[in-house]
């Protein structure tokens, strides 16, 4: 496991293009929020959340997380680097699982530098358009309970929306079509629900998508409103991502490369 | 025809044929009609509709359906619910009164009713288009064609006809040193609204036929006001107080006066029926103070009025174009990838002629497929939300063209554009995640930024271009959330195309300058 490890890590260090994604996802994620910090205003009785608001740049940020995930296996699919791979790590699970780590640990990195940046540019910005203690929507601390754990569940988010990106493409193989999925899945089925009026199934729907149930983890105020608590959100995410890398294994497993 | 003209017709034919001959491609075609025709009948049939109505906790009654909306003489969807208080005019003749006071109050709790139990808590708030003033209307039905002139909470004095109508009299609010002289005549079909500060020099403010006035027409004094969003997004129920003095009627108006609780059954949310008191009578003329709630106007429908936008139902062609978007970024992609492309350049070398070839075919199939689903959707989707009870905002034939051409041509014009970008990255992830994000990620942030930073994005990015699908005119007179997140996009339906079309074209023009200066 320690050379499928070492071996993977060699790969992505030496591609140009899962560095430019890891630069991208924490460069994206923390300008989006900058942007965002600058541009929303305070609403009396809008329902705002400062410290969800200072994490917006995951919105973007999860596409580049997504596209690598998908890149690092799809990559290997178009250039015929899968059968080398496989050559030199004939269990087909520990070669996923190796790659899962790895880009599962730049991930975590990238991801941190993101959210760490997103809170700064928040810290600066957001008081200046009126979200102050005087109107009772000043930006968290970033050690405070809540606020730690939108932070931490924002990078975790990250994560496991690499990892979905990274099972789907190991099941699908091809590129196009596994960052499609990925980025249908995330973005266009929440647009989608909010066609739903019913208040049941809109509910059960935004429950099960990974984009709305995992970003729940986000959320500093009304958790009441939430479709799902926080942590369970981000476990409705993290059953995405595993269900996803269990069906590229097994596509791994059972078929040719 | 020209030799350029037969090598292009043969560069689209040789692109069409590569586009049909390949499974997962012609699969995907299809996907885009089947999966959009699904989904919009999940999301119709998912939706139910009923609706609970009644003056006291024990007389209240739940019925399945919506609440009735009435229907404006040109066919639109309107609120007409205010409080009367009228006398019939068959024939010709003048109504004249000075309003000296217009006050209002607000609901703290949202969008409630008061009860004969009780009323709920209120604040005063004088919205800005709470109306108080002199109508003549042809008979009391909710929908009926009528002409007002009106004081408001903000807008000065108005005159208004049918609903969607509109037009500037005297500005400034109305108070006791500042009252203000409202005056309708009718001669025939034809009625004339005047204004006055003092009751003796008349302005015109206009003019207008109303046909279909016949001897059912009444005439009198109005109250009604709106919802107001200024304490919640979600709007609050607002009651209006106006007091009238100098009532005076001639002409052939006959009768005594009578009240009537106007459209108080229909889907407006208002804080009470109203009530009207006669105060004093001399020869001056009667005095009036009248309460009212509601709205004399057009119906943006959606969110707080409820009622479902034609345009949500081409929303699922989202995941049709996202299919498209992998189609058309793989429609280039993969001739790099198996090194196609130097076949490809090497039969055409006029390169920017190859890349026109690939965007007319994947654009023509784009709209093919979308036109397609829409067309089945839109009418499919109307009519099983109809049947469950829930009401569809009527549109115009030109409005209903407009938004199945317009979605097509919407996902076309964005197929096309992922061909430049597939063209200048040769890497269809790049080229995906980029098409998706720029199209669906203004629609996400525009729910976080609310308000004027979030209309920019639909002014800025490609997801103007959503603007096409507007089905619901916004209307200056109605005070609405007017935002993306209920339909309304800040640029005309046809520019926000162009917005959409000048970034496409941006990336075909960048794609085509890499084509050109690199190999292949």
């Amino acid at each position: 496991m320690t050379g499928a490890l070492a071996a993977e890590w060699r790969k992505l260090r030496t591609l140009a293009g899962p560095g430019w994604l890891l630069i991208g996802l924490a460069v994206l994620t923390a300008g989006l929020s900058a942007v965002v910090a600058a541009a929303v205003h305070f609403q009396q009785g809008g329902g705002q959340d400062p410290t969800a608001l200072s994490l917006s740049g995951v919105d973007l940020g999860q596409a580049v997380a997504a596209v690598l995930g998908v890149t690092v296996v799809s990559g290997e699919y178009g250039s015929g680097m899968m059968r080398l791979s496989l050559a030199a790590v004939p269990r087909r699970w520990r070669l996923l699982a190796a790659k899962a780590a790895t880009v599962a640990g730049i991930t975590l990195v990238a991801g941190a530098l993101g959210v760490a940046g997103s809170w700064l540019a928040g810290r600066l910005l957001l008081a200046g358009n009126g979200f102050t203690a005087g109107h009772g929507a000043a930006l968290l601390p970033f050690t405070e309970g809540t606020a730690l754990r939108a932070e931490l569940g924002s990078i975790l988010y990250l994560t496991l929306v690499a990892l979905l990106g990274l099972g789907l493409a190991t099941a699908i193989r091809d590129t196009a079509a596994s960052v499609g999925v990925v980025l249908g899945l995330l973005f266009v089925v929440p647009v989608v629900a909010s066609l739903v009026h019913d208040v049941t199934w809109h509910r059960l729907l935004q429950q099960v998508a990974p984009m709305t149930a995992g970003l729940d983890v986000q959320a500093t105020t009304r958790l009441g409103g939430l479709p799902l608590s926080p942590w369970a959100g981000l476990g409705v995410a993290a059953a995405w991502a595993g269900g996803a890398l269990l069906l590229g294994g097994l596509r791994l497993e059972l078929t040719d490369a | 025809m020209s030799a350029d003209l037969r090598d292009f017709s043969r560069l689209v034919r040789s692109e069409w044929v590569k586009l049909r001959s390949v499974r997962g491609w012609r699969i995907g075609l299809v996907a885009v009609v089947v999966t959009t025709v699904l989904l919009a009948w999940a999301g119709a049939a998912g939706s139910h509709s009923g609706y609970c109505a009644g003056s006291s906790p024990s007389t209240t009654r739940c019925y399945t359906g919506h609440p009735p909306v009435p229907t404006g003489p040109d066919g639109e969807a309107v609120a007409d619910e205010f409080f009367f208080v009228h006398r019939s005019l068959p024939g010709n003749g003048t109504i004249t009164a000075e309003i000296t006071s217009l006050s209002g109050v607000t609901a703290v709790n949202g969008v409630v009713a008061a009860s004969p139990g009780g009323s709920p808590p209120t604040r005063p708030l004088l919205a800005p288009w709470t109306k108080a003033g002199v109508i003549l209307t042809a008979g009391t039905r909710p929908g009926a064609p009528y002409a007002a002139v009106t004081a408001t909470g903000a807008h000065g004095v108005r005159w208004q006809y049918d609903y969607v109508h509109d037009q500037a009299g005297l500005p400034g609010s109305v108070s006791r040193r500042t009252p203000r002289w409202l005056r309708i005549t009718r001669r025939g079909e034809v009625v004339t609204g005047y204004d006055s500060t003092d009751g003796v020099a008349w302005h015109v403010i206009g003019s207008t036929r109303l046909p279909g006035l016949t001897s059912r027409a009444d005439v009198g004094l109005f109250a009604t006001s709106p919802l107001s969003f200024v304490l919640r997004q979600s709007g609050t129920t607002t009651l209006a107080t106006a007091r009238f003095d100098h009532v005076a009627t001639t002409g052939t108006v006959s009768g005594a006066w009578r009240s009537t609780a106007v459209g108080s059954n229909t889907f407006y949310p208002a804080y009470s029926s109203g009530r009207a008191r006669q105060t004093a009578q001399s020869a001056e003329g009667a005095s009036f103070t009248v309460s009212g709630s509601g709205d004399i106007g057009p119906d943006p429908g959606g969110g707080p009025l409820g009622g479902n936008s034609q345009q949500q139902q081409v929303i699922p062609l989202l995941v049709g174009v996202l299919v498209l978007i992998v189609l058309a970024a793989g429609f280039v992609t993969s001739e790099y990838r198996r090194g196609l492309i130097r076949t490809t350049l090497a039969a055409s070398p006029r390169r920017g002629r190859v890349l026109a070839a690939k965007a007319v075919v994947i654009g023509l199939a784009s709209f093919v497929v979308s036109l397609a689903a829409a067309l089945i959707a839109l009418p499919l989707a109307n009519h099983v939300l109809t049947a469950n009870g829930n009401y569809v905002m009527p549109i115009g034939t030109g409005t209903e063209a407009r938004i199945l051409l317009g979605t097509a041509g919407l996902v076309a014009v964005m197929a096309v554009g992922v061909v430049g970008l597939g063209t200048l990255f040769r890497r269809s992830a790049a080229a995906v995640s980029l098409g998706v994000v720029l199209l669906v990620l203004p629609t996400i942030l525009g729910t976080v930024l609310q308000g004027a930073a979030g209309a920019w994005l639909f002014r800025l990015t490609p997801a103007a271009g959503f603007a096409v699908q507007q089905a619901i005119p916004a209307y200056a007179q109605v005070s609405y959330p007017y935002d993306a997140l209920n339909g309304f996009y800040p640029l005309a339906p046809w520019a926000g195309f162009a917005v959409l079309c000048l970034w496409s074209a941006l990336a075909l023009g960048l794609g085509a300058l890499a084509l050109e200066r690199r190999d292949g």
